[in-house]
């Protein structure tokens, strides 16, 4: 039996035992939806429909109907798809990093984690697939033989590189996700007594019987996983960057984006699973699990991550005037005093200063304070992409093709549309799927129980 | 033909149980299977499972993936249809290679990711639709059960073993007949 020191704080409060866990996490399954969450889902629906119908209008007319002209051609959309993919980073880093540093506070949050990168990568996915312009012909981005002869993709282009990043970052976390509900799905069928539930689970848990053997290769499988899934976040990110990076417009050349994107990305996705945490804790009453202590940890990385972007943005405009390129110098002043100059400084405010707050203990483990800063983090992120893509587009090399910006309602639309998308999805997943990791929560119990701690520091004394 | 007595021994913790799994392992009595809510560590050698070799499959379906991206790669941009990209030809594979890197390195991650997942679930037959595995449905839960085929004359000794480490139910499950090999 692995004994934790009694100096760490436990990860799970009361005196639960492994039956209590069971009930816990099988209670919104079994239960009944409350009123907060008709009214959610309601919303979320509602909004998620509104983006289907601006989505299906652009398919119609074409992205014409967006914001986007002659300079600014990547706008809304890319910013949005960024910011997305970016959110999507967290779950992968709770569930392979945390695993690889033995970080048992992960086990809590990883499976929500996993399940908003998901749902988020979908979200991204939307918006890639629309920018195209042609959707339908989205088919030709893969490397098939095609009707124009044998003219292949181009491999030395990032723009390809990135599908297929984002395609094997999908369908990897897609599996990684799922071996790892196996099991708890397994408990939900031994458990529910309704006819139709049972079957469904059963379906779902893939016959799954907790044979040590299988638990053997249940944990070979998990840290194999995590171990190519780190390699591949970081690659996810960096490979996006490059899209910008290895272009020649000023602002995007530099070699610090790889770095840059993916702490930025880390930074925003822990924001957001922040959001979503201090929700589900609360309505789903797993105050027990996801602890005060889990709050801070995730505050500490978006300190740390925060530090990081904060740098990255320091150094560009270092960079910027120490290089003595002129259009380089140019690009960050007029992000830092042209015409969108309120974006950068709310860009500024939310994703440099805003974070530091939590240097704080007092603001750290302040449930309130977290949940509002998640919200002004995820905000500042959004910002960050707006501002590396829109400012910078509007004001290239030829002042004759210099351009304004203003988003049109289908880019609004559609945005809105992918917020509802998402929270829809959760919404349902909430209900319906384990939303913590119980067998793993199950086997930190005896170490970093709050119970049993206080019972082997008594054994101790005496 | 041999019959044997299908006995479960259910725990309702991991201690006892674990050490009734060395006490039978000790007097010679084969653990056919555990079945556990949770991973239970260091319970592989004293059950005697042995090391599982799955993550050498996730290597050699990495290295596949390499291969098959390179191959592609090669075929497509070099072999088939060569073009001068940005000034940048590829007219031989190993100078455009930098570019070429990071759809290798993704391709490698797919193949060895999707390889190990599909084996793992084949090789523990986790497929829709397959009957639960386990003989009790309270093991997913906060139950632990040691699952034995034996004799006799084992069983016996087997019980013994499990009511004396604290077993809550020593069950017996009828019987089951086993055909000799030839």
């Amino acid at each position: 039996m692995h004994a934790e020191s009694q100096i760490r704080i436990p990860l799970i409060l009361g005196n639960k035992t492994y039956r209590n866990i069971t009930d816990d996490i099988i209670a919104p399954i079994e239960g009944k939806a409350n009123r907060l969450w008709y009214v959610l889902f309601t919303i979320s629906s509602l909004a998620f429909l509104w983006g289907i119908g601006c989505l299906s209008y652009t398919i119609g007319v074409g992205i014409g109907a967006w914001g986007s002209n002659n300079g600014v051609d990547w706008a809304w959309d890319i910013t949005n798809f960024v910011w997305w993919i970016g959110i999507g980073h967290a779950g992968t880093l709770i569930s392979a990093v945390l695993l690889l540093f033995r970080q048992k506070w992960r086990m809590a949050i990883n499976r929500s984690a996993e399940a908003m990168t998901i749902f988020a990568v979908l979200c991204a996915a939307i918006f890639v697939t629309l920018h195209t312009g042609r959707p339908w012909l989205d088919y030709m981005l893969f490397p098939l033989p095609n009707q124009f002869g044998s003219l292949w993709p181009n491999f030395n282009s990032p723009l390809l590189w990135d599908v297929f990043a984002v395609s094997t970052y999908a369908t990897v976390s897609i599996v990684f996700w799922y071996i790892g509900l196996i099991p708890d799905f397994a408990m939900i069928r031994d458990r529910v007594v309704k006819p139709r539930m049972k079957k469904a689970y059963a379906l779902l848990s893939f016959g799954w019987g907790g044979s040590v053997r299988h638990w053997s290769r249940f944990e070979e499988v998990s840290l194999v996983l995590a171990g190519l899934s780190t390699p591949l976040v970081f690659s996810v990110h960096s490979i996006v960057s490059f899209d910008f990076a290895t272009s020649i417009v000023p602002g995007w050349h530099t070699t610090i984006f790889p770095p840059y994107f993916v702490s930025g990305a880390v930074f925003s996705g822990f924001a957001m699973v922040l959001t979503l945490m201090i929700i589900v804790r609360k309505v789903y009453k797993l105050e027990a699990y996801l602890t005060i202590k889990h709050i801070e940890y995730m505050n500490i990385v978006i300190i740390v991550t925060g530090s990081i972007v904060g740098v990255a943005y320091l150094t560009e405009l270092f960079v910027a005037w120490y290089s003595g390129v002129e259009w380089e110098q140019y690009a960050f002043l007029n992000r830092a005093t042209g015409p969108m100059a309120w974006a950068y400084w709310i860009m500024m405010t939310c994703n440099v200063i805003s974070p530091q707050l939590f240097w704080f203990k007092k603001l750290r483990t302040s449930i309130a304070f977290t949940f509002v800063l998640s919200i002004v983090v995820n905000i500042g992120m959004w910002f960050e992409r707006f501002v590396i893509i829109v400012p910078t587009l509007c004001r290239t090399y030829l002042p004759s093709t210099w351009n304004s910006y203003s988003p049109s309602f289908v880019d609004v639309g559609i945005f809105v549309g992918t917020i509802g998308m998402f929270f829809t999805l959760f919404l349902l997943y909430s209900r319906t799927f384990p939303v913590i990791a119980q067998a793993e929560l199950k086997s930190i119990l005896k170490a970093s129980g709050e119970e049993h701690k206080k019972l082997a520091a008594d054994h101790a004394h005496h | 033909m041999a019959t044997k007595q299908i006995i479960h021994g259910i725990y309702s913790d991991e201690v006892p149980l674990l050490d009734a799994c060395a006490k039978l392992r000790a007097s010679g009595i084969r653990i056919k299977d555990v079945f556990t809510p949770f991973p239970v560590h260091g319970i592989d050698p004293v059950v005697g499972v042995p090391r599982t070799r799955l993550a050498i499959c996730a290597f050699i379906y990495g290295v596949t993936g390499l291969s098959l991206a390179t191959l592609m790669m090669w075929y497509m941009m070099v072999h088939d249809w060569p073009n001068d990209i940005g000034g940048k030809p590829n007219w031989n594979y190993y100078s455009a290679i930098p570019a070429f890197i990071p759809i290798t390195f993704e391709a490698t991650v797919f193949c060895a990711a999707h390889g190990l997942a599909l084996t793992y679930l084949l090789r523990c037959w986790l497929v829709p639709g397959a009957k639960a595995k386990n003989p009790d449905p309270r093991t997913t839960d906060d139950k632990f059960m040691i699952y034995l085929e034996l004799n006799d004359e084992q069983s016996k000794k087997a019980d013994e073993i499990l009511r004396s480490s604290g077993a809550e139910e020593v069950n017996y499950k009828g019987t089951i007949t086993i055909e000799p090999k030839y």
